[in-house]
């Protein structure tokens, strides 16, 4: 991903229209980018050809489908544990070690580390849970997603 | 539990990292996978009436976007109301993510919202404006920076 910041002339006023209506509902038709160009009145070529643009400036992630893991079978749950700071790295190594880390971040708080386990099937995750709790001897507080609200964010026109 | 043969493990396979940038971009999925442009349309629109797919859609590089700051924001609110207040927070245009999760004997707060901004005056000014929507409805809230990424790694679909 990206880690760099494009300069701020770097979208025109109709890149940004197009990050905030594709956020949902690309059309599942024949002649899609025909369709969604449509409704913002550009050609499907047009509207491709500013697609490949702003993926390659890096100004969009990914472009197409997202499935729920969930869905599929798999299972992914939000993680935070207390590592003390003079350990925090090696704790940090144990932790990332299993492959069901997706990802890990280090926070500002009581709870200093919060990652993201993935796994394919939700019994899992309390065995990996359980895992790194042994080898770090810590407490793996766990927060699964009870409901998801989901809108999209908008970029400032 | 959620059933999928092995025509759509293939069409997930194909499709997850991304759709092509053609004028027919399933006519050109089903030809690698050698099934017809309208099995491609009718499997899509199935699994997305599944919520298999959650959505087909771009998603915006924030840090790119000029998004550099970012806070995950978390809220003690009466439970009675996190459904509906979830539905508000989640629909303002700053927030990317929502969700509704357990409380622990160490974490009193059920919502969290990830707020994203050009930098962290700016995140706490939209912190304020989410406190002053919920209103009385919160008890406590706080918000967690990320200091250091530990680790990162794409979703991966399993095979089988």
């Amino acid at each position: 991903m990206t880690r760099h910041t494009l300069p701020p002339d770097a979208l025109d006023e109709t890149d940004r229209a197009i990050l905030n209506a594709l956020q949902d509902g690309f059309p599942l038709t024949p002649r899609p980018f025909d369709d969604a160009g449509a409704a913002l009145g550009l050609t499907g070529a047009t509207l491709i050809a500013r697609l490949e643009r702003l993926r390659a400036i890096g100004a969009i992630t990914r472009f197409g489908p997202f499935y729920d893991a969930a869905a599929m079978g798999g299972a992914f749950c939000l993680c935070a544990l207390s590592a003390p700071a003079a350990d925090f790295d090696r704790i940090a190594d144990l932790v990332n070690a299993h492959p069901e880390v997706a990802h890990n971040y280090a926070r500002d708080h009581a709870l200093n580390m919060w990652f993201v386990l993935a796994t394919a099937t939700p019994e899992a995750i309390a065995e990996t849970a359980g895992r790194i709790e042994a080898e770090t001897g810590l407490t793996v507080w766990r927060f699964p997603k009870l409901r998801e609200f989901f809108i999209g964010f908008r970029v400032a026109a | 539990m959620t059933v999928l043969d092995d025509t759509d493990r293939r069409l997930i396979a194909a499709t997850q990292a991304g759709l092509p940038l053609v004028e027919a971009p399933y006519a050109r999925i089903a030809a690698d996978l050698g099934l017809t442009e309208t099995q491609v349309i009718t499997r899509l629109s199935i699994l997305h009436a599944r919520g298999i797919i959650r959505r087909i859609a771009i998603a915006p590089n924030h840090y790119a976007l000029g998004m550099t700051a970012n806070g995950m924001s978390v809220w003690d609110v009466e439970d009675r109301q996190a459904e509906a207040l979830g539905e508000t927070v989640g629909a303002l245009d700053f927030v990317s993510h929502c969700y509704l999760r357990p409380r622990a004997p160490v974490w009193r707060y059920n919502l969290f919202a990830m707020l994203h901004g050009q930098s962290r005056a700016e995140v706490e000014d939209k912190r304020a404006q989410v406190r002053a929507l919920l209103g009385a409805a919160c008890r406590a809230d706080d918000i967690l920076y990320s200091t250091r990424i530990l680790k990162k790694t794409g979703l991966r679909l399993k095979d089988g």
